[in-house]
């Protein structure tokens, strides 16, 4: 065994050791004294109090769900409000067998096999403890039906309760999504925040859009009360109670009418379209086509539902508006032509002379005009007008990929808005370092070329496209996109109007800036590629048409609609903002493909805008068939 | 050839019949409180019972491993706890908010449970090296040792833990001469600087110091489980309601039965009667942990055997402060009544190091 060395004064040091013993052990006592203290008081002192509350009546602490707020459109129409409705629950602790339950359920009220597949899911959420609804929204000739024959079914109970209703349907159904029950996810998420006691008896939480984005202003505050209850646990008595606050009403900057009306004139096509306010960065109308009924979601959807429309080749679950990324075509000319002016590289006047197509000196390679033949010799007012390719292939070769990058960059390409609404991309917009990252190769001068009308990499949301032209209509100031105008607190009672938020100011030149927005009118004017959508119009337009091709074109071939199946069409774009010189309204539309941007894409801006500042009547768009091959091209 | 006698000397005689028959008293006493609070669950109990028989062994192989044995591995041990507690920190599992889990392979293990043990028993151990000249230097350096762990659960975040491992460390600083005056300083610093401290406090901590004032102020929230419990304490009266009638745990009024508040249980079926014979047992056990430590024949057997009894004391009376609403909510089981595999591990580690430590000084001395 191993020999320690004496150590210093031992005596010493056992006698300072003890001496810390005892004073530890005096504190021992005066601790367990107050323990003791303390329990004397809760089991002997206050018993009678606490037997009270614990064993002639139980107290069971219930907690009371707030109404979860509302969701108004900018004028005040209803979007998302909460319904009271019935619903038949079962207790499968008190109900016994519970197919024959149901079996004899089905007799009184339809109960369909989706519904029954939908209960064993919540049963097996609830481990079978608690009650679990197996129909909701019954209707009054059913509540009657069971109410007489509720004696026969011990288990079985009809609640009333609110459940949240989408009035719109399916319209604005990407914006303002649905609420759900919460999941194993949510629940998750909800321990992670330290929330979970605020959701004790809620079942649902938002889960996409505005209902997912602003689920803290709209959940409210629960409640909760004390109740007395019976030996089975059945309340009794109420003996205090909190009231829950309910959640905060959302008030939107979307336009309900609006909306409804841009829906209205995409007919059967699918896309996007989104409307913003330039001045305030305001989103008039957000359209994504097409839609969903949210209202299918909020108790859990059906099988057969979810199937038609997971599966559907429309994909109506895609939020276009928000997370499509396209190539944004001829629309991105004004922007390429603010870009020459802005940096100084080409003026108004300089001619481009265009054979109807630019090849580099040396290459047999063709990039080529949408016009066979050409346009001639082009200035920038009618490459802008005409959407001549030809001059913009020459244009993006001077200015170069890094320089067109930094001032697209500027006007939030490649880069989230930051709208509220989650789950946005931000596109793309390449450079030559973007490329070395992601694909460790040069850059080629080729790329820059076709980047100059907006083809090759570069890729945008239409709420990109919208913002770039709502900046561009703001003469260069940027407001952050947003769609929650202000928060009514239910509490109080006081509306919080939201600030507006400047994301930036692009450097321009007043001049610049009128050069290309009267280029962009006299594109809706005879000449231009959308003066049949112009036409009577009795407020003044800017626009730009657009076309992004959905598969290449080979070198010597000719693309032609009538021969290219319905997917593979090129997608039609157009942007605008009107009146053009005192912008109320900048719009992107994006069609599916739809062919040309002119005549199919700018008619649903048309109306959009004649709408919004005219108040007229929408027609739904024609389909794509019967549009034919227009004069105005791109 | 060994003997039989040889063997149950080496064997059997460690076992210290004072410490070892008072756990089993106490085991008994937290299966029957554990068939109650699980439903009469005989799963959990046999579970438990599976823990006990692992946390037997671990006590059985401390006991027969004397101290300077143990000594030799204190640091590695303190050492391979603080890198796990720094891996957490990288990258731990995040479950409720917090950090506390390290993925191992097929093993999930919570470093800050190992340190739990590992930082009194390092302590123990640097003033044991350092032997004769202990100054205040040796002090720095531990308060240094005791820190950087104590920092790292905080941060997960861990508070009740975090001060329930510094408790531990303090415990050896205590036993090894901190001066009255430093620990003086210590107190009133701490005092003063009570308003910073709250100010760093997470909203969640606040909100169960605020709700120990009045817990009916959020009786959902924070104040939910301390109610419940007071109700299950005050309407046991004196004698309980009996085994298996206790109605707040047995109606699920009482959030974690098993675990950290089965005491409530506890105390709603046997009353304050049954609360009393469970303290006296586990004054006992502490008792005799103090008088082992005393007894101690090196500093560090004395240091581990004083700190580790003081631990269980405060674990217990933290626990039971907590369930019966004079000490704020912090995840602390009750040494033997609540049901953990590592908890119950913990413990019988602990108490094997005592026995270890009294049976192996009577070695040296013969």
């Amino acid at each position: 065994m191993k020999v320690r060395q004496p150590l210093r004064n031992p005596q010493e040091e056992r006698w300072q050791f003890q001496l810390r013993l005892k004073v530890l052990s005096g504190l021992i006592l005066v601790l367990c004294l107050l323990l003791l203290a303390r329990l004397v008081w809760l089991q002997v002192v206050s018993h009678g109090y606490y037997h009270t509350l614990a064993e002639a009546n139980r107290i069971s602490i219930v907690p009371i769900v707030p109404n979860r707020g509302l969701i108004l459109d900018r004028n005040g129409a209803v979007m998302a409000e909460n319904n009271s409705t019935y619903t038949l629950e079962i207790n499968p602790a008190r109900s016994g067998d519970l197919d024959a339950v149901i079996n004899q359920l089905s007799t009184l009220v339809t109960i369909t096999p989706s519904d029954r597949k939908l209960f064993r899911k919540l049963l097996d959420e609830t481990h079978g403890l608690s009650p679990a609804p197996i129909r909701s929204r019954l209707t009054e000739a059913e509540i009657a039906r069971l109410s007489v024959n509720r004696y026969r079914l011990p288990g079985v109970d009809i609640q009333a309760r609110l459940i949240r209703t989408y009035p719109l349907g399916s319209s604005a159904s990407h914006l303002i999504g649905y609420i759900g029950r919460i999941n194993q996810d949510d629940q998750d998420r909800l321990d992670d925040q330290n929330l979970t006691d605020q959701y004790r008896g809620t079942n649902h939480i938002g889960k996409l859009g505005i209902e997912g984005r602003y689920e803290q202003e709209l959940h409210g505050v629960t409640g909760s009360e004390q109740v007395e209850t019976d030996a089975g646990g059945h309340g009794v008595r109420s003996l205090a109670r909190i009231d829950p606050v309910a959640g905060n009403d959302l008030t939107l900057t979307i336009d309900a009418n609006l909306q409804q009306a841009a829906e209205k004139a995409f007919g059967e096509h699918r896309g996007a379209l989104v409307a913003i306010e330039p001045a305030t960065g305001e989103i008039l109308a957000f359209v994504s086509q097409p839609g969903f009924d949210p209202n299918l979601f909020v108790d859990g959807i059906d099988q057969d539902n979810w199937n038609a429309l997971n599966n559907s080749p429309d994909k109506p679950l895609n939020n276009r508006a928000l997370r499509g990324q396209y190539p944004p075509g001829s629309t991105i000319k004004p922007l390429m032509a603010l870009a020459a002016l802005t940096l100084g590289k080409r003026s108004t006047t300089y001619k481009v002379s265009d054979p109807g197509y630019f090849s580099f000196p040396g290459s047999s390679h063709r990039y080529r005009d949408w016009r066979e033949g050409g346009h001639g010799m082009v200035d920038m007012h009618l490459s802008i007008v005409q959407s001549c390719d030809t001059y913009y292939y020459s244009l993006a070769n001077d200015l170069g990929i890094d320089a067109m990058h930094d001032f697209f960059t500027q006007f939030g390409f490649g880069q989230k808005t930051g709208i509220d609404m989650d789950g946005e991309v931000s596109g793309l917009y390449p450079s030559t370092e973007w490329k070395q990252k992601r694909f460790k190769q040069d850059w080629y001068g080729g790329e820059t070329v076709i980047s100059g009308i907006g083809q090759g990499y570069v890729l945008a949301t239409p709420l990109q496209l919208a913002q770039a032209m709502a900046t561009l209509a703001n003469r260069g100031i940027m407001m952050r996109p947003h769609l929650v105008r202000a928060i009514r607190d239910r509490a109080t009672g006081t509306v919080r109007t939201l600030p507006l938020e400047t994301v930036r100011t692009v450097p321009l030149k007043e001049a610049d800036v009128d050069f290309v927005r009267d280029a962009m009118v006299d594109v809706m004017k005879p000449g231009g590629t959308a003066a049949q959508a112009g036409a009577g119009a009795t407020y003044s337009i800017a626009g730009k048409t657009g076309t992004a091709q959905v598969v290449g074109v080979r070198q010597g071939e000719k693309y032609s609609e009538s021969h290219t199946a319905e997917r593979n069409r090129d997608h039609a774009l157009f942007v605008a903002f009107a009146p053009a010189d005192q912008p109320k309204i900048a719009v992107a539309v994006l069609v599916e493909n739809g062919g040309h941007g002119g005549s199919i894409a700018a008619p649903i801006a048309r109306q959009v805008l004649d709408f919004y500042l005219l108040g007229q009547k929408v027609k739904a768009a024609p389909d794509a068939n019967d549009a034919g091959d227009d004069s105005a091209h791109d | 050839m060994l003997t039989i006698k040889e063997l149950r000397a080496r064997l059997v005689a460690p076992l210290d019949p004072t410490l070892f028959n008072t756990s089993l008293l106490l085991m008994a006493l937290g299966f029957v409180v554990l068939y109650s609070a699980s439903g009469s669950d005989m799963g959990k109990v046999a579970s438990q019972a599976r823990n006990l028989g692992l946390a037997f062994m671990a006590m059985w192989a401390m006991a027969i491993t004397p101290p300077h044995k143990i000594e030799r591995v204190v640091f590695p041990v303190y050492v391979v706890a603080l890198v796990a507690l720094v891996g957490v920190a990288l990258f731990g599992e995040v479950s409720h908010g917090a950090r506390r889990w390290l993925h191992m392979g097929p093993v999930r293990i919570q470093p800050s449970e190992l340190m739990k043990i590992a930082l009194p028993l390092a302590l123990a151990g640097y003033f044991e090296w350092r032997g004769k000249a202990i100054t205040w230097r040796d002090f720095v350096v531990a308060a240094m040792l005791l820190l950087v762990p104590v920092a790292l659960v905080i941060r997960q975040p861990d508070l009740g833990t975090a001060l329930l491992i510094a408790s531990s460390g303090f415990y050896v600083l205590y036993f090894a001469g901190l001066s009255w005056k430093v620990m003086g300083g210590l107190f009133a610093a701490g005092l003063a600087a009570m308003p910073f401290v709250w100010h760093v406090l997470h909203d969640y901590q606040k909100k169960r110091i605020l709700t120990l004032l009045d817990p009916s102020q959020d009786p959902l929230g924070a104040g939910y489980h301390t109610l419940q419990s007071m109700i299950a304490l005050g309407s046991g009266g004196l004698i309980g309601k009996g085994w298996l009638r206790g109605t707040q745990s047995h109606l699920d009024f009482l959030p974690e039965h098993t675990t950290d508040f089965i005491f409530a249980v506890f105390g709603e079926e046997f009353g304050l009667l049954g609360e009393m014979v469970f303290l006296a047992a586990m004054l006992v056990i502490i008792t005799r942990g103090l008088f082992i430590a005393n007894e101690g024949s090196t500093p560090f057997a004395r240091l581990v055997a004083g700190s580790l009894s003081m631990t269980l004391f405060t674990y217990t009376f933290v626990n039971m402060g907590m369930v019966s609403g004079i000490l704020p909510v912090v995840g602390v089981p009750l040494p033997f009544l609540s049901y953990g595999g590592t908890s119950l591990v913990t413990l019988f580690i602990s108490i094997g190091i005592l026995m270890s430590v009294h049976h192996h000084r009577k070695l040296v001395k013969q």
